[in-house]
């Protein structure tokens, strides 16, 4: 613990297209460690999923402009020459997608699929070998090693989604990007596959960045939490820092809360989030959330972003935050 | 029982035949929905939630059972004289991305009830009735001439909601209307959803798969396993105290959020739900419950009072 795996800076992504600019993320500032595990909430547009795919150097490649900075050990990832990429896509970075039913291949046996991975990563196994290991990794995803020769449409989708998983962790890496992937699955199966998942981090030690809209996943399965929104992180912070409601917060972190009906106590009413996210390409001046937000002031509207508002971990984008308690 | 009752299914059975049997989608459904209220049905996929749904709408012909409307037995009512009816139960679907015509426009797409029960004589009171109704669920004006592939899930589901809206009807069936929503959305879907129903004293059927949402609209909730009822009482008592096992299992599986819950292994109900076609005898849920005996597999469990108001199908309470 402590070591810095990855190290985002001032990390900025733009979609072009004919006349639209999308700026689909917006100076991030992320880090994780080895062993962690990072939530990235936000809703949809917010740019969790780019940022991912920036990571694996999977953005459209004439469309996008990538800026700042990516370092994942000691390596710069932004300007990477595809050749070099391969050799970490797959193999130290991973990804689960968020749709399991239409990730896999639906004409190749599961085993052919999670066994590519390994042939590309392993020059020198044969193929015995990696029979041998891809029964070891539908064993660790809690799939029956006999099942090595079915087909996707022969899994239901809790287990194409472990499928998934197994391809995702074939190469044990040291970072793995989970991309909502629970969201297809019903409650009693997502259980079974987060406690799978807490289980194979623990045991591979890899850290983890999960993406996902639901807060109940993150308070389970996360140490530190990085809250989106606009393209742009508006609140960051330990566990305990997001979670504890004593605590200064970003509206938008207030408003996602009050917006999860609780199971526990009865409430006649939600309190959402007015309004509608806006879309990268029309981003508002100043602060992104200001149209939305329920204490905004005149200066949220104008000019620059809010400034960053740090509390040993917890990192606030906005103008209300106050310094100490 | 001195309300009024607006809905009445009475062992209703929905059952498709597959080339490897007989698929009991809906297995003896039976309850009473008061006018005014909103049952909840929850169950994982494949439990016949839409099925049943459907069934109610006579998308689907029932195999078996009474569908009773406003005191009226729709069950074999012919098509022509169901149109009647027809405006007054409407559906929300699932999934709005599939279920939205990709060649018309959002206005086409609201309009084509009103088109269709000839509501408005003239076209400009149409117009009105179509951008009103885009207001009424949250739609911005300027989206009237898109379609529906230029717009994101949300905006889509709104679309979904104004149609269902749009002949004002009695009752309303939504299917997961709120599951491929974002969170901050789906406050606010559920708050317009409640707020129609108070306004205009809609009677809902709220399918969904999401515990806390349920809880959240409904008054009454029903569980459905494999086309079984399972269990239903009104819907603090379900959270408060949960009876079959399956309900236990499906409240520990709702991730909380709140840290102070992290660590806590919850509960985890093994396997995955079992096939539908030709279900032997015995509780459906048996191979998956953690109290299961052998008189759980040789014999299927009726449907009775456990307590006042909270029927239960489940041995352990007998």
């Amino acid at each position: 613990m402590g070591e810095k795996l990855l190290e985002i800076k001032d990390l900025s992504i733009r979609y072009t297209t004919d006349k639209i600019i999308s700026r689909a993320v917006n100076h991030v500032n992320l880090s994780v460690d080895r062993g962690e595990v990072l939530g990235l909430v936000g809703e949809t547009g917010a740019g969790k999923t780019t940022t991912a795919l920036s990571l694996l150097g999977l953005l459209p490649k004439y469309t996008s402009e990538i800026e700042g900075s990516i370092e994942f050990e000691g390596e710069q990832l932004v300007g990477m020459k595809e050749k070099q990429f391969r050799k970490i896509r797959g193999k130290k970075i991973s990804m689960i997608f968020q749709d399991p039913m239409t990730s896999l291949n639906p004409v190749y046996k599961v085993g052919e699929q999670i066994g590519d991975v390994i042939r590309i990563h392993n020059k020198k196994m044969n193929n015995i070998e990696i029979e041998k290991r891809v029964g070891e990794l539908l064993n660790m995803v809690g799939i029956d090693a006999g099942r090595i020769n079915d087909y996707p449409h022969q899994f239901s989708g809790g287990m194409k989604q472990r499928v998934m998983i197994a391809i995702a962790i074939a190469c044990n890496p040291d970072l793995l990007i989970a991309d909502e992937p629970t969201t297809a699955l019903d409650v009693t199966i997502q259980a079974q596959v987060i406690k799978m998942m807490r289980g194979l981090q623990q045991q591979l030690g890899s850290s983890v960045i999960l993406i996902t809209h639901d807060l109940g996943i993150v308070a389970n399965f996360c140490d530190k939490v990085a809250i989106m929104y606009g393209g742009e992180i508006v609140e960051s912070g330990t566990l305990e820092d997001i979670f504890d409601k004593s605590r200064n917060h970003h509206p938008y972190t207030e408003g996602l809360f009050g917006s999860i009906p609780n199971i526990e106590e009865r409430s006649d009413r939600l309190k959402p989030i007015e309004g509608l996210a806006p879309h990268p390409s029309e981003l508002p001046e100043g602060c992104k959330f200001h149209p939305r937000c329920p204490k905004s002031m005149d200066i949220c509207r104008a000019g620059d972003n809010p400034p960053v508002v740090a509390n040993g971990t917890h990192c606030i984008q906005c103008y209300l935050a106050k310094e100490g308690k | 029982m001195s309300e009024e009752i607006l809905l009445e299914c009475k062992n209703l059975k929905k059952y498709f035949n597959t080339p490897r049997g007989t698929l009991h989608a809906v297995d003896d459904v039976s309850f009473k929905l008061e006018k005014g209220k909103t049952l909840g049905v929850v169950g994982e996929s494949g439990c016949g939630k839409s099925t049943l749904g459907r069934t109610i709408l006579k998308a689907l012909d029932p195999t078996g059972g009474k569908i009773i409307f406003e005191g009226k037995d729709i069950t074999d009512m012919k098509k022509r004289e169901f149109t009647k009816y027809r405006k007054d139960m409407q559906l929300i679907f699932q999934d709005p991305f599939a279920s939205l015509d990709p060649k018309m426009s959002v206005y086409q797409i609201i309009e084509e009830p009103l088109k269709i029960f000839k509501v408005f004589k003239t076209k400009k009171e149409t117009e009105d009735r179509v951008i009103e109704l885009m207001k009424t669920v949250g739609l911005d004006e300027r989206y009237v001439n898109t379609y529906p592939h230029e717009l994101d899930g949300g905006r889509r589901q709104r679309i979904g909601i104004a149609r269902a809206l749009a002949l004002n009807p009695k009752f309303i069936i939504c299917d997961e209307p709120v599951s491929a929503l974002d969170v901050s959305i789906q406050a606010q879907v559920l708050n317009l959803m409640m707020d129609l129903k108070d306004k205009r004293g809609l009677t809902y059927i709220f399918i969904t798969h999401d515990l806390s949402v349920v809880k959240h609209i409904s008054d009454d909730i029903l569980v459905l396993y494999l086309g079984k009822m399972v269990e239903k009482t009104d819907s603090d008592t379900l959270f408060a105290k949960p009876l079959h096992p399956y309900t236990k299992a499906l409240l520990s599986a709702v991730p909380i959020p709140d840290i102070s819950y992290k660590g806590k292994e919850a509960e985890v109900v093994k396997g995955e739900v079992t096939s539908p076609i030709d279900p032997p005898e015995g509780c459906r849920f048996a191979a998956r419950c953690p109290r299961a005996t052998e008189k759980c597999f040789a014999k299927t469990p009726d449907f009775y009072e456990a307590e006042p108001n909270h029927f239960v199908a489940c041995h352990l309470y007998e």
